[in-house]
């Protein structure tokens, strides 16, 4: 009997934990419950749940990205200096793509052809793309687009926001590429043992650069969600947001080592932390006071997940 | 003689399975008990357990005398009780004397190490062995057999006097097992007990006093050596008689299907050439480190190659990674299952079908009916025993899962098979299995290479057989014109001068 809360303890920790902060805010705030903040918790959420996704294909090979920040920060700042030049939305979408696409690709490269550690190449890139985007926009915002374009962040289609929207899509076709797919199973196998992989002769270098690829790719559609949203691109936009992002999918309950986690994990676990968000936001818990809870969190989540892998 | 070690009713269940049904286990002063079973059979669950590394679920532990109220891995280690772990665990980048004393390290005034203390007691330590090894050499730069002696020394030097040798010979050449042996009667004199646990039952006679079998997790038996045959053990293990411990079946060796030629790579091989047929064994034997798997490596494009030329079926190949080996049709089962055959937080779906995901699929997705039902008839055929596919290999024995390797390239059904070591670590019902399956892919036409350490293995199994010496082919017997005498001399580099030159040309 005991064994058995333990397991399910085990198997749905994380929403368990999110149903118990949801419950607590709606006695705490009158405000939670209503339509227009649940909407706006996970419109919220969609901007780094989607970078999770990407950071999920990652974290389960046994990397990591930091450069996820700095990575949206750029695209949003080319797309935005497109659209300010007369492009149209879908070049300017394509070279935003492409900007994640091309730092995505550069990491990978670097992380497979050099053989350096993912944590030191995504370093350097969060450096190198951050220091682009103030060169490009001389550290000022570039705002105002056409009502078009920021439909992206702020339009609806049958009543549900756009970014939403976005997510769930997301989300659902990462889902099918982990489960269903030669990439998804090649994904999980370098996690759990690059080498037995290599000797089956797969080619490991192609597989983890292209989760380098998504995770650029993630953070380029991110960014297009938040500079329609804001109508602008900041120089400094998504700065941190890496620490919400790999702590989303830490909480999801994958393993840093590689090979154990999935994107239902970290969709739950980017929910938790936009709830979390909102949460103290409405209670008016200060904005220092938030940084230390988040942190907590993120160090409980990961000590809970050993704790159940020491007992197997 | 004083029993020093008394496990008495000892259980424990994991998950599904009951390890050990009620085991009782002694140990008297001076002893070398031998512990033999199947894999599975719960040798490590009870040492795990004798550890601190596992509780039981029942029963008890006496230690001279005294019952053991906890028995956690500090309380043990200070009751006396050493595992010395077939993977070693040493750091690999600290000296001798760091990993000996490591967690207590002798100290200066102001916390620093007090480095000469350190390596005059390691020098102290390994004197009665009559072995040189620096006590600031890194270990990593020590091989398998030095490794082992810095375990036992590690050992010593906590005073422990219940050692525990898990497979201590798996990675060891035939003269280091002497040694090895030479040590553990050192050990004795000093009155020092030792429980061993192996799967190579010739050795059991040079140092067992006693005998223990497990199977299925009961006791089965505890006798003094000298009442066993090899022959009774083996019975006693598997519950049947074994008629034969390697099958052979008659063989006629077909076409060239790869053939090697000039293969050289810096201070690992050179200028190595020979050819397997279809239908063969071809077995490669040396001393360890001789260089047999840095061959194989080489071949299957895992290390990169300095000159030598490959054919498949008569062409002329480019391997430059072991992509390149498996689309031209060559498996490699690897020499060390966990790191390089296995990824263990995976199922044995997973593990299964890694070779062949870039068949199996239709625009990247995978055909997982067709992967599920290749994954189960291989369950079947090769009797895997696991509950289900998508149980985590981690938690299957030994011999099943190399098993799961061994499903993983017939499903892709190669041209030439490469078995390095294939049977390490693996019990005696479940090496005759696999002896079984080389034959089978031999028959079917596949070419099979058989790296092993074992020379009655290679005596026994293989149709020809190539010794490697120092990175060279020095010598190619047909199994008929074999001695293990005469193989042992050329391994151990004794006619290298007068053959080298013949081997170059082949069979």
């Amino acid at each position: 009997m005991k064994s058995k809360f333990a397991d399910t303890l085990k198997n749905y920790g994380i929403i368990l934990a999110f149903v118990i902060i949801c419950v607590a805010l709606a006695i705490l705030s009158p405000v939670f419950l209503t339509k227009n903040n649940i909407i706006n918790v996970i419109r919220q959420t969609s901007i780094y749940g989607i970078m999770a996704v990407g950071m999920t294909f990652v974290i389960l090979t046994g990397g990591i990205d930091l450069s996820a920040g700095s990575v949206l920060a750029l695209a949003g700042a080319i797309c935005a200096g497109l659209l300010k030049g007369g492009s149209s939305i879908f070049v300017a979408i394509i070279a935003a793509l492409g900007i994640g696409v091309a730092c995505g690709l550069i990491n990978g490269l670097f992380i497979t052809k050099a053989k350096i550690p993912p944590f030191v190449v995504t370093l350097g890139m969060t450096n190198i793309a951050r220091g682009l985007t103030l060169i490009y926009t001389k550290g000022y915002p570039i705002s105002g687009f056409s009502p078009e374009f920021r439909e992206i962040g702020g339009g609806y289609i049958l009543g549900i926001p756009v970014p939403i929207i976005l997510f769930l899509v997301i989300v659902l076709i990462a889902y099918v590429v982990l489960s269903q797919t030669k990439l998804g199973r090649y994904t999980y196998a370098i996690g759990g043992n690059e080498e037995t992989v290599k000797l089956s002769g797969v080619n490991s270098a192609k597989y983890k650069t292209l989760v380098y690829i998504i995770s650029g790719l993630s953070c380029a559609i991110s960014a297009l969600i938040l500079t329609a949203r804001l109508n602008s691109a900041e120089p400094i936009a998504g700065t941190g947001y890496e620490t919400d992002v790999i702590a989303a999918v830490c909480i999801g309950g994958a393993s840093m080592n590689g090979g154990r986690g999935s994107v239902w994990g970290s969709l739950l676990g980017a929910l938790l932390i936009g709830v979390l968000n909102n949460g103290m936001n409405l209670l008016g818990v200060s904005p220092y006071f938030q940084q230390v809870v988040k942190g907590l969190i993120i160090i409980c989540a990961v000590w809970l997940d050993k704790m159940k892998t020491v007992k197997e | 003689m004083q029993t020093v070690l008394a496990m008495k009713g000892i259980t424990k269940s994991f998950p599904g399975v009951k390890a050990l049904k009620s085991v009782d286990f002694d140990l008297c002063q001076g002893e070398v008990h031998a512990l033999v079973g199947e894999n599975g059979a719960g040798k490590s669950t009870l040492m795990k357990i004798l550890s601190g590394l596992y509780r039981a679920d029942e029963g008890e532990i006496w230690i001279k005398g005294k019952k053991m109220t906890d028995t956690g891995i500090k309380t043990m280690l200070d009751a006396g009780v050493s595992v010395i772990y077939q993977e070693l665990n040493l750091v690999q980048y600290l000296s001798v004397a760091e990993n000996i004393f490591i967690g207590r390290e002798p100290l200066l005034p102001g916390g620093f190490i007090d480095w000469k203390k350190m390596n005059s007691a390691v020098e102290t330590l390994l004197a009665p062995f009559n072995i040189k090894i620096n006590p600031r050499a890194r270990v990593h730069t020590l091989g398998p057999a030095y490794q082992q002696v810095v375990e036992i020394a590690k050992a010593l030097s906590l005073n422990s006097d219940i050692l525990v040798m898990d497979e201590p010979t798996a990675a060891l050449t035939g003269n280091e097992v002497d040694k090895l042996f030479e040590i553990i009667r050192e050990l004795k004199q000093k009155g020092v007990s030792i429980i061993y646990i192996s799967h190579r039952l010739e050795e059991l006679a040079k140092v067992a006093d006693r005998v223990t079998i497990l199977r299925d997790g009961e006791k089965i038996i505890t006798k003094p050596l000298a009442e066993f045959t090899i022959p009774e053990v083996i019975s006693h293990m598997v519950g049947r008689t074994l008629t034969e411990q390697y099958p052979r079946a008659d063989y006629t060796a077909g076409e060239e299907v790869l053939r090697v030629e000039g293969l050289s790579k810096k201070g690992y091989c050179r200028d190595v050439s020979f050819a397997a047929r279809k239908g063969e064994i071809l077995g490669f034997t040396g001393l360890v480190g001789a260089g047999r798997t840095e061959i194989m490596q080489t071949i299957y494009g895992y290390m990169k190659k300095d000159s030598g030329r490959i054919f498949i079926d008569g062409k002329e190949v480019k391997i430059r990674s072991p992509r390149d080996a498996v689309k031209r049709g060559i498996g490699l089962i690897p020499e060390e299952r966990k790191n390089h055959g296995l990824i263990l937080e995976l199922n044995v779906f997973d593990n299964a079908t890694i070779t062949i995901l870039d068949k199996e699929n239709s625009g990247g997705f995978l055909k997982k009916k067709n992967l599920q039902s290749l994954v189960n008839t291989m369950v079947e055929t090769m009797g895997i025993k696991t509950p289900s596919t998508t149980q985590l290999v981690r938690y299957l024995s030994g011999g099943n899962q190399q098993k799961v390797v061994l499903s993983k390239w017939f499903l892709r059904h190669c041209k030439v098979y490469i078995f390095d070591e294939p049977t390490r670590g693996i019990d005696v019902g479940a090496k005759a299995e696999i002896y079984k399956l080389m034959q089978k892919l031999a028959k079917e036409g596949a070419a099979v290479i058989m790296v092993s350490s074992e020379l009655p293995e290679i005596m026994n199994v293989s149709d020809r057989i190539e010794v490697v010496f120092d990175g060279k082919i020095v010598k190619e017997f047909r199994r008929d014109e074999a001695s293990s005498e005469t193989v042992m001399e050329y391994a151990l580099g004794l006619h290298e001068e007068a053959e080298s030159s013949m081997a170059a040309q082949g069979a």
